[in-house]
C-alpha cells in the first residue's frame, strides 16, 4: 500500500489524536482517581482501596502519554520543539507533578507512618491535578495562538511568558479538562469499588459530568468570539515542511469555519453532550461498565471537537501569524511518516491486545478485606 | 546567537538529569533478568525459596524502578524544552527511535510490571514467569531504542541534510537501526546493567552472610549473582566499546582523546596506561606506555595506524573551510537560487556544513571568517582530553576489579565455599564500583562527542533552546531540589528493606521472624 505525503500527514494528525485520546481514556482516569483520592478516601484503608484500584495498571496507562510525546517528536518535530520550549515552565510544572506518581504509588504503603502516607496522598493529588489542569490550559492556549516566530535558520523564538498562559479562556479549558477527568476517574472507581466509596463515586460522576458539559458549552460560545486562524494562500499538502511559505489570516469565529463547511462535524460536539448525559444515567442505574465506555466517548468527543475546529492548524502563532504550524508544513519527511506509520500499524494493536488482557486479569472489585489480606504486598 | 551561559547551564542540566537517571537504569536492566532467572529456577524446581527470592529482590527492584521511570520522563521532556533547535534539526531522524521505544518497549515493560507485582495470585506459575521475562525483555528493548537514538548522535548514518526544511532527514532506516555505533553501545550498556545488578545482589547477599542470617536465601542469591555477573563483566570487557571507535569520524577523535594520542604513531600504537596529558602543548608527561596494546584494541590489526589528534586537527582545518563553502551555498539555496550548479556544489560540500556551523561560535558572518577564526573553530572541534583520559581509566579500573571479584565469587560458589569473611567483605565493598563505572562510562561517551550534539552535523552550542539564564537557574534549582529529596527517600527505603531482608515478605520463615517472632 502506498500513500502520498498528504495522506500520511492526515493519518499522523489522526494518530496523534488517537494517542492523546488513548491517554485521556486510560491515563485520564488515573489522574481523576488521584484527584479524588483525598476526598473520597476517609481513612487509610479506604485510600488504599482507591490507590489499588489503579495501582497495578497506571504505569502502562501513562505510556500513552509518553508515546504521544514520542510520536509528536517523530511525526511533528517542529510542533514538539515549539511547544516544549515555549511552554517551558508549564511543562516543567507538569513534569514535576508527574514525578509524584511512580514514587507516590510505590513508596506510600512501604511505611506504616500516617504522616508519611498522608504526605504521599497530597503528592498523588498534585500528580493528578496539575497535569490535568495544564493539559487543558495548553489546549486553551493553542486555540488562541501562541507568540512564536522562526529566525532565518529556523531557530525558534518564543516571546510569551508563563503567566500569559493562565488567561481566562485557557483556564476555562483547564477546568474542562480537570472536570472531565474527575468524572472519568469517578466512573472507573465506581466500577472497581463497593459500598461507601462506590456510593460517593456516583454523586461525583453526576456533579462533574454536569459541570463538564456546562463548561464545554460556555467554551463553545466563547470560541465563536475569539480569533480563529485560516490559511489564505494556496494549500500545498505535498510540499516539503516549511512553515514560512504560506499566508494566514486571523478572524473572529474562524474556528467554527470547519463546522460551517462540513455540518456533519456538528456530530462530534453533540456526541460530547449525549455521551456525557448517558454517563450520568448509566452511573445512576449502577451500570458502571457501560458508563465507563460512555465517559470515554465524552472525553474523545471533547478532544476531537477542539482538534477539528483548529484543523489544519497544529499551533497557530499569534505574533507572526504566517509562521503558524499546520498539518501541511510542520511534519516529518515522508519517509519518516511512512516508517512510523507501519511501526504503529504493527505495534499499536499488539499493545491494545495485551493491555486489555492485563485489565482482564486484574478485573474485579477492590474491597477493604482485600487490603487487610494483602497488607504487605498491596500499595 | 544564544548566550554561552545559557548553553552551559543547559548542558549542566542535561548532564545532571541524565547521570541521575542512569543511577537507576542499569540496575533495572540487570535486576529484571536476575528476577527472571530466579523465577525460572522456582518454576523448574518448585522450591518456594526461589519464589521468595524473586519477590524480595523484586521489592528492591520496585523501589529502584519507580525512580527510573520518574527520571526517565525528564529526558523526553528535555529534548524539546532545552534543546529545541536540536529537536527541530534532527527530530525527523532522532524522534523515530524514541517513539518506537514507547510503542514497542516501554508499553511492554510498564504494562507487565504491574502484573509482576500484583499478579502472583491471579496467574498460573508459568504465566507469571512469562510476565517476568516480558518485563526484562521490555526494559532491555527500551535500552536498544534509546541507544539507537544515541548511537546516531555519535555516528549519524542513514540521514541527509535537506536545505528546503533546514534539517536532517532519514534516508535509510536500516542504516539507522544497524548503525555499528548503536549496536556496540547497546551490548556494552546492557552488559554493564547486568554487571551492576549482579554486584548489587552479590553485595547484599554477602552482607546477610556476614551477619550470619538467612543463610540459605543469601547463598542461593549469591551464587546466581556470581554466575550471571561473571558472564556480564566478561561481555562488558570483551565485547566492550572499543570496536565502536573505528566507526565514525568522531568516534576516532574520541578514541584519540581518551588515549591522549596526540600524534599518529607507527602501528601498532602503544597504550598510555597512565600519565599527565596537556592539551596546550599536545603531549603527555610521565607517560607509562604499553607497546602494541592500543593498536590491537583500536584497529584489531598490527598495521593500521590510530589517527592522532594533530592529524585530525589538520584535517578539520580543511573541513571548516569546506564548511564555509557549504554554508554560503546553503544561503543561496535558501534565497531561492536553485540552479543545478549550486545544488551540485552544495551536495559536494554539505557533509562539512557542520564544521562551517562551528564558526558561529566566533562570528555571525560565517562566510567572511578570518584565518584566526577558522583556526579557533578547528581547535574547538576536538574534545578536551584530560577529563576523558581520567574518567576512561576510572571506568576500566572498576571493570577489572569487578572481574576479579566475580571470578573469586564464582570459584568459591562452585566449590561451595563462599562463606569466607574476606570474600564476603570484598563482595560487599565492591558495591559502588559498577555505579562509578556506569557514570564515568556515560561521561566518556557523551563528553567525548563534544563539541557536537550530532557528530559533525550540529554543534552543541547551536542546539539549545532560546531561553534565558533565569529560566535555566529556576529549572535547575527545581531539579536539584526534587532529585536530592527523591534520592534521600529512595536510599532510606532501600536500606530499610535491605536490613529487613526477606522478612519483609512476611512469610514467617526468615530472620527477625523466627528469632523474635516480630512483624513489621
Amino acid at each position: 500500500m502506498m500513500f502520498d505525503y498528504e495522506t500520511l500527514r492526515l493519518i499522523w494528525w489522526a494518530l496523534l489524536g488517537a494517542l492523546l485520546i488513548g491517554f485521556a481514556i486510560t491515563g485520564g482516569f488515573d489522574l481523576g482517581v488521584a484527584i479524588l483520592l483525598p476526598f473520597l478516601g476517609k481513612n487509610d484503608t479506604e485510600r488504599r482501596v482507591i490507590i489499588n484500584s489503579i495501582g497495578a495498571t497506571w504505569e502502562g496507562n501513562q505510556v500513552w502519554f509518553v508515546t504521544a510525546g514520542g510520536a509528536l517528536f517523530a511525526a511533528w518535530p517542529m510542533a514538539y520543539s515549539v511547544a516544549f520550549s515555549g511552554f517551558y515552565f508549564a511543562l516543567l510544572l507538569t513534569l514535576f507533578a508527574l514525578f509524584m506518581r511512580p514514587i507516590g504509588f510505590d513508596y506510600r504503603s512501604k511505611l506504616p507512618s500516617q504522616r508519611w502516607r498522608s504526605n504521599w496522598d497530597r503528592a498523588l493529588f498534585v500528580g493528578g491535578f496539575v497535569p490535568a489542569l495544564i493539559f487543558g490550559v495548553a489546549f486553551g492556549n493553542l486555540l488562541q495562538g501562541v507568540p512564536f516566530y522562526f529566525a532565518e535558520d529556523m531557530r525558534i523564538f518564543y516571546t510569551g511568558t508563563f503567566w500569559a498562559l493562565l488567561n481566562p479562556f485557557a483556564l476555562l479549558a483547564g477546568l474542562i479538562s480537570v472536570s472531565m477527568l474527575i468524572m472519568h476517574g469517578a466512573v472507573y472507581l465506581q466500577l472497581r469499588t463497593v459500598d461507601d466509596i462506590n456510593q460517593r463515586c456516583k454523586s461525583m460522576v453526576s456533579v462533574f459530568a454536569i459541570l463538564t458539559l456546562v463548561l464545554f458549552a460556555i467554551a463553545g460560545v466563547w470560541v465563536a468570539n475569539i480569533d480563529g486562524y485560516q490559511i489564505t494562500s494556496e494549500v500545498l499538502p505535498n510540499a516539503p515542511s516549511n512553515p514560512l511559505t504560506k499566508l494566514v489570516a486571523k478572524g473572529l469565529g474562524l474556528w467554527l469555519a470547519n463546522y460551517a463547511n462540513y455540518p456533519m462535524l456538528w456530530a462530534i460536539p453533540s456526541l460530547a453532550f449525549i455521551a456525557g448525559t448517558t454517563t450520568i444515567v448509566l452511573s445512576k442505574v449502577e451500570r458502571p461498565g457501560l458508563a465507563f465506555i460512555s465517559s470515554s466517548l465524552t472525553l474523545a468527543a471533547v478532544i476531537l471537537t477542539a482538534g477539528v475546529s483548529m484543523f489544519p492548524f497544529l499551533m497557530p502563532s499569534s505574533s507572526v501569524i504566517n509562521s503558524s504550524l499546520t498539518v501541511w508544513d510542520a511534519s516529518s519527511s515522508m519517509t519518516t511518516l511512512k516508517i512510523m506509520f507501519w511501526v504503529t500499524v504493527v505495534f499499536l494493536p499488539i499493545v491494545i491486545f495485551y493491555t486489555s488482557w492485563v485489565f482482564r486479569v486484574l478485573r474485579g472489585k477492590i474491597t477493604l478485606e482485600h487490603i487487610h489480606n494483602n497488607d504487605h504486598s498491596a500499595y | 546567537m544564544i548566550a554561552e551561559s545559557v548553553v552551559d547551564l543547559s548542558r549542566w542540566q542535561f548532564a545532571a538529569t541524565s547521570l541521575y537517571h542512569f543511577l537507576f537504569v542499569p540496575l533495572t536492566l540487570g535486576l529484571s533478568f536476575i528476577l527472571a532467572i530466579m523465577e525460572s529456577t522456582y518454576v523448574m524446581t518448585g522450591k518456594e525459596i526461589y519464589k521468595d527470592m524473586t519477590q524480595f529482590w523484586g521489592k528492591l527492584f520496585g523501589i529502584n524502578f519507580a525512580l527510573g521511570v520518574t527520571t526517565g520522563l525528564t529526558m523526553e521532556f528535555e529534548f524539546g524544552m532545552n534543546w529545541s533547535y536540536f529537536s527541530h534539526y534532527v527530530g525527523d531522524v532522532f524522534g523515530a527511535p524514541l517513539a518506537i521505544e514507547g510503542l514497542m518497549a516501554f508499553f511492554l515493560e510498564s504494562t507487565f510490571v504491574g502484573l509482576f507485582f500484583f499478579g502472583w495470585d491471579k496467574l498460573g506459575k508459568g504465566q507469571h514467569l512469562v510476565i517476568t521475562w516480558l518485563v526484562a525483555l521490555g526494559s532491555n528493548l527500551s535500552a536498544l531504542w534509546i541507544l539507537v537514538a544515541n548511537g546516531w548522535m555519535q555516528n549519524p548514518v542513514g540521514a541527509d541534510f535537506n536545505y528546503e526544511t533546514m534539517r536532517m532527514e532519514i534516508t535509510s532506516f536500516s542504516s539507522l537501526l544497524f548503525n555499528p555505533a548503536a549496536q556496540v553501545k547497546f551490548v556494552h550498556t546492557v552488559a554493564a546493567g547486568y554487571t551492576t545488578a549482579s554486584a548489587f545482589v552479590l553485595a547484599i547477599s554477602a552482607y546477610y552472610m556476614l551477619k550470619g542470617r538467612d543463610a540459605a536465601f543469601a547463598q542461593r542469591s549469591y551464587t546466581i549473582a556470581a554466575g550471571f555477573g561473571l558472564a556480564a563483566i566478561l561481555s562488558v570487557i570483551v565485547l566492550g566499546d572499543e570496536s565502536g571507535y573505528t566507526d565514525g569520524e568522531v568516534q576516532k577523535v574520541k578514541l584519540a582523546a581518551i588515549e591522549a594520542e596526540w600524534h599518529t604513531e607507527a602501528p601498532p600504537a602503544a597504550f598510555t596506561a597512565i600519565g599527565i596529558p596537556d592539551q596546550d602543548t599536545m603531549e603527555t608527561r610521565y607517560a607509562v606506555k604499553i607497546p602494541w596494546v592500543l593498536g590491537l584494541i583500536g584497529t584489531r590489526s598490527i598495521d593500521e595506524p590510530i589517527t592522532g589528534l594533530t592529524e585530525i586537527l589538520e584535517k578539520n582545518r580543511l573541513r571548516v573551510r569546506n564548511g564555509i563553502k557549504a554554508y554560503a551555498l546553503l544561503h543561496e539555496l535558501r534565497q531561492g537560487n536553485r540552479d543545478e550548479i549550486t545544488l551540485a556544489e552544495f551536495d559536494r560540500y554539505k557533509t562539512d556544513l557542520g564544521y562551517g556551523l562551528l564558526l558561529k561560535r566566533y562570528t555571525e558572518a560565517v562566510v567572511d571568517a578570518t584565518d584566526q577564526q577558522i583556526e579557533l573553530a578547528a581547535k574547538y572541534s576536538l574534545p578536551r582530553v584530560v577529563p576523558l583520559f581520567w574518567t576512561f581509566r576510572a571506568m576500566v579500573a572498576c571493570g577489572f576489579v569487578m572481574l576479579a571479584v566475580f571470578v573469586f565469587a564464582v570459584i568459591a560458589s562452585s566449590i561451595r565455599r563462599c562463606r569466607q569473611t574476606w570474600l564476603l567483605k570484598l563482595s560487599l565493598y565492591t558495591l559502588p564500583l559498577p555505579w562509578i563505572a556506569c557514570e564515568t562510562g556515560w561521561f566518556v561517551a557523551e563528553f567525548g562527542r563534544q563539541p557536537w550534539t550530532i557528530a559533525e552535523v550540529l554543534p552543541t552550542f547551536l542546539s539549545a533552546s532560546s531561553l534565558t539564564e533565569l529560566d535555566l537557574y529556576l529549572s535547575l534549582a527545581g531539579y536539584l531540589g526534587l532529585y536530592t529529596l527523591f534520592l534521600v527517600i529512595e536510599m532510606f527505603l532501600m536500606l530499610k528493606f535491605i536490613k529487613l531482608g526477606p522478612s519483609s515478605l512476611h512469610k514467617g520463615r526468615y530472620h527477625f521472624e523466627i528469632a523474635t517472632g516480630a512483624t513489621l
